[in-house]
């Protein structure tokens, strides 16, 4: 187990070789520390998913339904043809392996299975064997395998071990995207009830509350105002959040995790903190709401349909409360499903104006259709137009690196706006090498729902090649905070640093931002948002 | 693992030995001059369209390109037109590259890994694409040349392409450049199969068959060009006869003709049932031929049905009582 | 729909590309060269080798002329008929252009119709073009 393992024990027991055994004649070992406790059946039964029921994966037998390979196939074959890029990446692949070495859980597991490119065969095999020609005729000569169990628990195994990060897409020369495939995988899975609890109970949770974490609204309001508290005793001032505002001028959605742990609820301060300065500045009314309060989408690591079902409450609270456009929160997936997902299926949002900045009078054309705007593009802007009051030398006792999240990255494309934003709040700001940040950045090792305990050694691992490159900014010019905008990134990274890398620690864009923000009528600032004495208020001492 | 190309090679020596056994001593040069020629083409054709027919037939429900550059977004921030394009103009920018420069290939980077330090490192590694550039474009090469046997006259650009390729003038009969740098490539691409630990894992017969079938092309036309020689002319009409629908069997030509003729028509069927359609899959696939104008232009799903939602009315009824206890507005107050 | 156009289109083009061949001949009679010999030649009878080695290894034996000539000095040959004959493309009565006299009839037909661009002539005239 890793947690016992010290990190130069855990590097050394790194192997990267295949093994002897071709990966066909190699039967699955499910590794305890390397897979999530199975979904709790009340939460399937929530949901209305098919075949709630206790089990184990540990056990022989997984008490699956009678006719279960007619269901996957059958699965398979509508999927097909509901999905161009799962037939394209089914055929095209040439195993060229450019996807090997770029996948983190291969380069912090050496499970030669966890190359994206084995990762998809586990799938293309059975594609083989049951949907082409060739496989059929020529079976195992031609890569094809007939569907059995062992082949199941292999996929629930290893589909499990991949956060859709994306980063094998951007090396692919046919851009095949093994989260596509991950995505579609696990949408098989769960026909037969196979998901995992830490993904199945947050979705159930977001169906019935709002929020993954089934914070109920009274609660919500509590938690928010419990960080009025805080922020008061540091700025001696009262933020005034509205909830569920009718008429509010923009809605406002974040992941709920930001709302419960730390360092994400430093975040959260720090979107109160800037809407209420925006609010007494300018007069712009941003309200949250207790019904959409989850920005995060675990329903999108279920199946499209359940992505669906979770995603629609964003347009319907917006349309209900009459607002004019909505701002999201700093998340990674959440920015995938709504640059990439959200219009299509729960659009079109014609209730809602082209998002223009109240304040600034810039209009995001590129979310001209969404209506939805990321907070990094709005506060990036803001900052342009000087319209944010800014002192950053607060941030003087931090040397700051930002870890580019997946889908922000990949699924989207914002690279300059939060580093914009950094470099105007921090004065010490180091990039990470190149190859580990932007496009190519590597994931926190937890994501698409894989945050869970039990398979802490999976995500040790996983986060290996992050906290290598930022051991690397560490060791280079002393940095010692890492800047996210993902709330898994924030969830996730503290454990990871912790491990590999312990002096540094992890902060949201706007934890920074409201850190250097100068609000009028504050009291002088000795402490950030954490409680940390401030370097400035050290000097002048 | 050792098998998967031990395979592969002895499915190559069976196809070698088939239609030299079959013409040797069963005398059938009409079936392989001919009939396999034109049902191999077929195939091909059929098989080809049907896949890409296939592909077309299966909807693209969600706009899910990666993005590998800065999205379009505030006037001042420079966005990447063509890693993420945000117009149709980008994209076939984009697409362009994919095609003809393998751009995603040229990211490729090697991880190395010193376990005292402990570091990973990520350094650029062009090889592969520069092997599969030379192997793409070499082929290219050697089938444009080609056309000299299936076009009376030969139209200047396939002349100008041979010309070219012969401009070292080395040797009698002249090299072709192309053909060299053909199998200097395939075998790269193969030793590399082969060589390294983590390629060769993944690796199954139906990749080291094409490698090695190509490989038998290769070296059969270079048998017959710089080797044993041959009746190029008794060739030609006899190749004419098959692009004129009118075959003629001149019986000058050698087996070892009859070998090459064969293998390149396996290669034809096999095409479009294996990974060779990567050549058609390229132009579909959806990380990368769409645009990632994704929040400007809604993208329709054709299939999108509606789902059953937890609504917000059925929120408020489970609620109530604790959003008014905690002075947060409510549509219904009892 | 404008997508299917797209890669039907795509389609149609990749079809004639592979077609090529087929489309390009339409109406083109193209018979393979027959070779005329020259009352020389027909005189002669037998040329250095037999025919069908000519045809397909004449290039060879004119490589392997060269370099005698060139940088053996040796000028003599002796063919396969046991006649004596001396190396040389297009100097004297009994060299190749000696015999077959009309390099159009003779060489350019089929070097043409194969696309078979030797540099003889960069260097060698044809005795023809001499008078």
């Amino acid at each position: 187990m890793a947690k016992e393992l010290k990190p130069q024990e855990f590097i050394d027991s790194l192997n990267h070789q295949p093994p002897k055994k071709g990966w066909m004649d190699l039967p699955v070992e499910i590794k305890k520390g390397r897979y999530c406790y199975v979904a709790n059946p009340k939460s399937l039964e929530t949901l209305g998913f098919p075949y709630a029921r206790k089990w184990d994966p540990l056990e022989e037998d997984w008490k699956l339904p009678e006719n279960w390979q007619e269901i996957l196939h059958n699965g398979f074959k509508e999927r097909l043809k509901r999905f161009r890029s799962i037939k394209v990446f089914m055929d095209t692949c040439v195993r060229c392996g450019a996807c090997a070495d770029k996948c983190h859980f291969f380069l912090g597991t050496g499970d030669p299975k966890n190359m994206p490119v084995l990762r998809a065969e586990l799938l293309r095999s059975v594609y083989r064997n049951d949907f082409t020609m060739m496989g059929k005729l020529l079976g195992k000569a031609a890569g094809a395998r007939k569907m059995d169990a062992q082949i199941l628990k292999e996929w629930w195994y290893y589909l499990f071990q991949c956060s859709e990060c994306r980063r094998c897409s951007v090396f692919c020369p046919y851009g095949i995207d093994t989260a596509e495939i991950t995505i579609f995988g696990r949408e098989l899975l769960n026909l037969l009830g196979l998901n995992i609890d830490w993904i199945a109970t947050p979705v159930s949770n977001c169906y019935m509350t709002g929020n993954h974490l089934g914070i109920q609204p009274h609660a919500f309001k509590d938690m928010i105002d419990f960080f009025v508290d805080d922020i008061e005793t540091i700025t001696g001032l009262r933020m005034e959040p509205s909830f569920n505002q009718k008429g509010a001028d923009i809605l406002f959605v974040t992941p709920s995790g930001d709302v419960f742990a730390d360092p994400g609820t430093y975040t959260c301060m720090g979107y109160l903190m800037l809407f209420d300065y925006l609010k007494r500045e300018y007069g712009l009314n941003i309200t949250w709401s207790t019904y959409a309060s989850e920005g995060g989408n675990f329903g999108f690591f279920t199946s499209h349909e359940t992505m669906k079902r979770l995603n629609s409450k964003m347009y319907a609270e917006a349309k209900r409360l009459g607002v004019k456009w909505i701002l999201g929160g700093e998340c990674g997936h959440m920015w995938r499903v709504i640059n990439q997902y959200m219009d299509t299926m729960n659009g079109p949002a014609d209730f809602l104006e082209v998002p223009v900045s109240p304040i600034t009078g810039t209009p995001f054309t590129n979310a001209a259709s969404t209506k939805m705007v990321h907070i990094a593009e709005f506060t990036a802007d803001l900052i342009k137009h000087g319209k944010l009051k800014l002192d950053p030398r607060r941030n003087d006792h931090l040397k700051v690196t930002f870890h580019d999240s997946c889908n922000p990255a990949r699924g989207m494309g914002m690279f300059e706006e939060p580093r914009y934003v950094i470099q105007n709040v921090c004065k010490h700001f180091y990039e990470m090498p190149s190859s580990t940040i932007r496009e190519q950045t590597f994931c926190c090792g937890s994501g698409s729902g894989l945050n869970a305990g039990e398979n802490m050694e999976l995500r040790l691992a996983g986060g290996l090649p992050r906290a290598n490159a930022v051991k690397y900014v560490h060791e280079k010019f002393g940095v010692n905070m890492l800047a996210c905008v993902c709330a898994i990134d924030r969830a996730a990274l503290p454990t990871l640093m912790n491990y590999w890398v312990p002096e540094v620690n992890v902060t949201g864009l706007h934890e920074l931002v409201a850190n250097a923000l100068v609000m009028p009528d504050e009291q002088e600032r000795t402490t950030d948002l954490r409680g940390e004495p401030l370097q400035s208020a050290e000097d002048s001492e | 693992m050792e098998d998967k190309y031990k395979f592969a090679g002895i499915a190559i020596i069976v196809l070698c030995c088939f239609p030299l056994v079959c013409i040797k001593f069963l005398g059938m040069r009409y079936v392989f001059g001919v009939l396999i020629p034109y049902t191999a083409l077929s195939i091909f054709l059929l098989g080809f369209i049907s896949k890409v027919i296939g592909w077309s037939m299966s909807a693209v429900p969600f706009r899910i390109p990666t993005t590998c550059g800065q999205q379009e977004s505030l006037p001042w921030i420079k966005a990447n037109k063509i890693d993420c394009p945000f117009t149709k103009k980008g994209v076939v920018i984009r697409m362009l590259l994919e095609i003809f420069a393998f751009r995603s290939l040229f990211r490729n980077t090697k991880f190395s890994m010193d376990k005292n330090g402990p570091k990973m490192t990520f350094s650029w590694e062009l090889w592969l694409w520069v092997f599969a550039l030379a192997f793409h474009y070499s082929f290219l090469t050697v089938i444009i040349r080609h056309m000299r046997f299936f076009t009376d006259p030969i139209p200047l650009c396939i002349t100008i392409v041979e010309k070219l390729d012969g401009i070292l003038q080395i040797g009698l009969p002249g090299i072709f450049i192309s053909g060299f740098v053909l199998l200097g490539a395939i075998c790269f691409l193969f030793l590399r199969r082969i060589m390294i630990p983590q390629v060769r894992y993944i690796s199954l017969a139906a990749d080291y068959f094409p490698l090695l079938l190509i490989i038998a092309i290769v070296l059969s036309g270079m048998y017959m060009r710089y080797i044993s020689k041959v009746d190029v002319v008794g060739i030609k009409s006899f190749t004419m006869g098959l692009v004129m629908f009118k075959p003629v069997i001149p019986d000058t030509i050698s087996v070892m003709f009859y070998i090459h003729l064969f293998l390149v028509c396996t290669l034809l069927v096999y095409f479009p049932f294996s990974k060779l359609m990567h050549m058609g899959g390229i132009f579909l696939s959806p990380t990368r031929n769409l645009t990632c104008d994704t929040r400007q232009k809604r993208h329709i799903n054709p299939w999108n049905y509606p789902v059953k939602v937890h609504t917000y009315e059925e929120y408020e009824d489970d609620f109530r009582e604790k959003m008014i206890e905690a002075g947060l507005p409510v549509e219904k107050e009892s | 729909m404008n997508e299917k156009i797209l890669i039907y289109g795509g389609l149609f083009v990749f079809c004639a590309v592979v077609t090529f061949p087929f489309w390009y001949n339409l109406g083109n009679a193209s018979v393979a060269p027959e070779i005329l010999l020259s009352a020389a030649a027909k005189e002669a009878q037998t040329c250095v080798a037999d025919k069908s080695y000519m045809k397909n290894q004449h290039m060879q034996i004119l490589n392997i002329w060269r370099e005698d000539v060139v940088r053996q000095g040796t000028r003599s040959f002796q063919g396969m008929n046991g006649k004596m004959y001396t190396m040389s493309l297009s100097s004297g009565k009994d060299s190749c252009m000696g015999c077959h006299t009309n390099r159009s009839q003779f060489c350019d037909r089929c070097h043409t119709y194969a696309s078979v661009n030797p540099y003889c002539w960069d260097c060698h005239i044809t005795p023809k073009e001499i008078n």
